[in-house]
């Protein structure tokens, strides 16, 4: 196993893509978690009435 | 030279009625597609609905051969059973709606019909309401459990040659399916395996893990195996086989579905060409699956039956690497051609993504995406994993009601459009059998007595019924058919032309 870490690391194309990468996408992970604020802000709204009943009652046959 | 992986999935969604206390599931989920039909018939003032043929259906049929231990699922053609002019089937299956999409031709066109197939559910749940008593509606999930240790599936189906022998697809399937979960997973709340508590996993990456207890076998609705051996190709027997998938989760991530049958199609198409050289046996497979599904780290080394251990990353990166020889060997013709290369860096974007913060992924992965917002929701309310409130979110994560979904909040990204979706609701594939039927389904459902995979039944006023056999999945496409089904002025007309 190490072996292949140690070739998958010396990869050239990938160490070239988590360079140019890892910034934009933290950017994108801190704007996610900004969405999933916002989200938090107003779920309330759009939370299932009695959603605690409803899941505690929800049961489904088994299928395939 | 491996097969064009022609593949589709197919989804059974939970329902239930809301306000009409016990409700019976089977009658629910028959209004619900009933409801649909009913809408399209008058919509077009046309006659009867096309009802599923089951002649050539052998679900019990082994891959292994004879030999292998049969419990042959029992077909319920009573049921509600439509074919729809995009292709797909609508049907009741066990106590459950399901949809199966169309064959379609690469990885992308299956995210376009597994999108359209919700938006038919979801159309399908308003005309249902309308013909429930008032405080009653149907509430439908995409989903693949009650989190009360109930299953279903999402089944997703690939073309392969006749001539690779199943045991190496044993081989070399089964550890794509058991790690691939990192990327494929739908994220549950707890777990329902026996002697499993909600402390040693207040949440997993898969639905579906849980669920799975043998290795290699025929059944699906219990002792669920890894490796399911049904053997109905439904298509040339002598050269093809069908290839059923049961691990996967339902996704409401585009990304997911489409890296899910994506870099299937290439593990497929790489044991057909025998370009993995490399051997991974699990010591225990169903302990492996369940093993990957619980370790949100995605570090957790796996046990190999030679005593030593790869993690489920390590495994991805040697499939993605692998895929990325065999394409430059083998071209990308068999996996989709532009959408293949599009799949290897989609995969390579989210193996470098979970390597760095699985949390980055939100936008892509659906078990990331709900896992932050039951984090966030957990962290601001105080809540313990446990909570009921934090398992009434994770369902309605998956709810496919517009006022209600919290999968179309999360911001996930889309790779298809409202267009192509609204289109795929009505409009078959162009690239597969599956336009040869739905055009016949569109111009001609009055004289289509029956359909299914692999064949269609005319009824053009002679005294037998006239059946066209289509063994060949990728013969009546609209380059090879169009023209002639263009030309047809009625069945009769098509099947001379056919014939001539």
């Amino acid at each position: 196993m190490a072996e292949r870490e140690q070739k998958r690391k010396a990869a050239p194309a990938r160490e070239t893509e988590e360079v140019v990468d890892a910034p934009a996408t933290s950017e994108t992970g801190e704007k996610l978690k900004a969405d999933i604020d916002d989200l938090l802000d107003e779920i309330d709204e759009v939370l299932e009435t009695n959603a605690e009943d409803f899941v505690r009652s929800y049961v489904q046959k088994g299928g395939q | 030279m491996a097969l064009p992986k022609v593949l589709g999935i197919e989804t059974e969604y939970g329902i239930v009625v809301r306000g009409g206390g016990e409700s019976n599931p089977v009658t629910a989920s028959s209004l619900l597609i009933n409801a649909y039909v009913g809408e399209l018939e008058r919509e077009r003032k046309a006659g009867p609905k096309v009802g599923w043929d089951f002649e050539d259906e052998q679900p019990g049929n082994d891959a292994r051969g004879a030999s292998g231990p049969s419990s042959p699922p029992a077909v319920e053609t009573h049921l509600v059973n439509a074919v729809l002019t995009n292709g797909a089937r609508y049907y009741v299956d066990h106590a459950h709606p399901e949809i199966s999409t169309p064959e379609c031709a690469d990885a992308r066109a299956v995210v376009v019909f597994d999108r359209a197939a919700e938006e038919i559910v979801k159309r399908s749940i308003v005309a249902a309401n309308r013909l429930l008593p008032e405080g009653q509606e149907l509430v439908v999930h995409k989903n693949n459990s009650d989190g009360k240790g109930n299953s279903y599936g999402c089944h997703e189906n690939y073309l392969m040659a006749r001539s690779t022998p199943f045991g190496r697809i044993v081989t070399h399937a089964s550890p794509h399916f058991i790690t691939r979960q990192i990327f494929t997973g739908s994220g549950k709340v707890g777990s329902e395996a026996p002697g499993v508590s909600a402390a040693e996993v207040p949440y997993q990456l898969t639905q579906r893990a849980d669920f799975f207890e043998a290795e290699v076998g025929l059944e699906t609705t219990l002792k669920r195996p890894i490796i399911n051996t049904r053997d109905e190709p439904h298509a040339d027997a002598q050269k093809y086989r069908r290839l059923h998938v049961i691990t996967g989760d339902a996704n409401c991530s585009e990304t997911a579905t489409f890296l899910k049958v994506g870099t299937t199609a290439f593990v497929l198409s790489m044991i057909e060409d025998e370009a993995l050289p490399k051997v991974f046996t699990f010591r225990s497979g169903v302990a492996a699956m369940r093993q990957v599904s619980y370790d949100l780290t995605l570090r957790a080394p796996l046990e190999l039956i030679d005593g030593s251990t790869i993690t489920a990353m390590d495994l991805q990166w040697e499939l993605l690497d692998r895929s990325k020889k065999w394409a430059d060997q083998h071209g990308l013709d068999a996996v989709g051609g532009d959408v293949g290369a599009q799949v290897l860096l989609e995969w390579e974007t989210v193996l470098s993504g979970l390597e760095r913060d699985p949390m980055d992924l939100a936008d892509r992965l659906d078990w990331v995406a709900k896992y932050r917002l039951l984090d966030g929701y957990r962290e601001r309310h105080g809540l313990g994993w446990e909570d009921q409130r934090l398992a009434g979110l994770a369902l309605q994560y998956h709810d496919m009601r517009p006022e209600r979904s919290l999968a179309d909040r999360v911001g996930l990204r889309r790779l298809t459009n409202d267009d192509e979706v609204h289109r795929a609701m009505t409009d078959p594939p162009t690239d597969t059998r599956a336009y040869f039927r739905g055009t016949c389904l569109k111009r001609w459902a009055d004289q289509v007595v029956a359909a299914n995979w692999d064949s269609i039944v005319f009824d053009i006023g002679q005294s037998s019924l006239r059946r066209v056999p289509m063994m060949e999945p990728l013969r009546g496409t609209r380059a090879g058919v169009g023209t002639v089904l263009d030309e047809s002025a009625d069945p009769a007309e098509l099947l001379a032309r056919l014939n001539g």
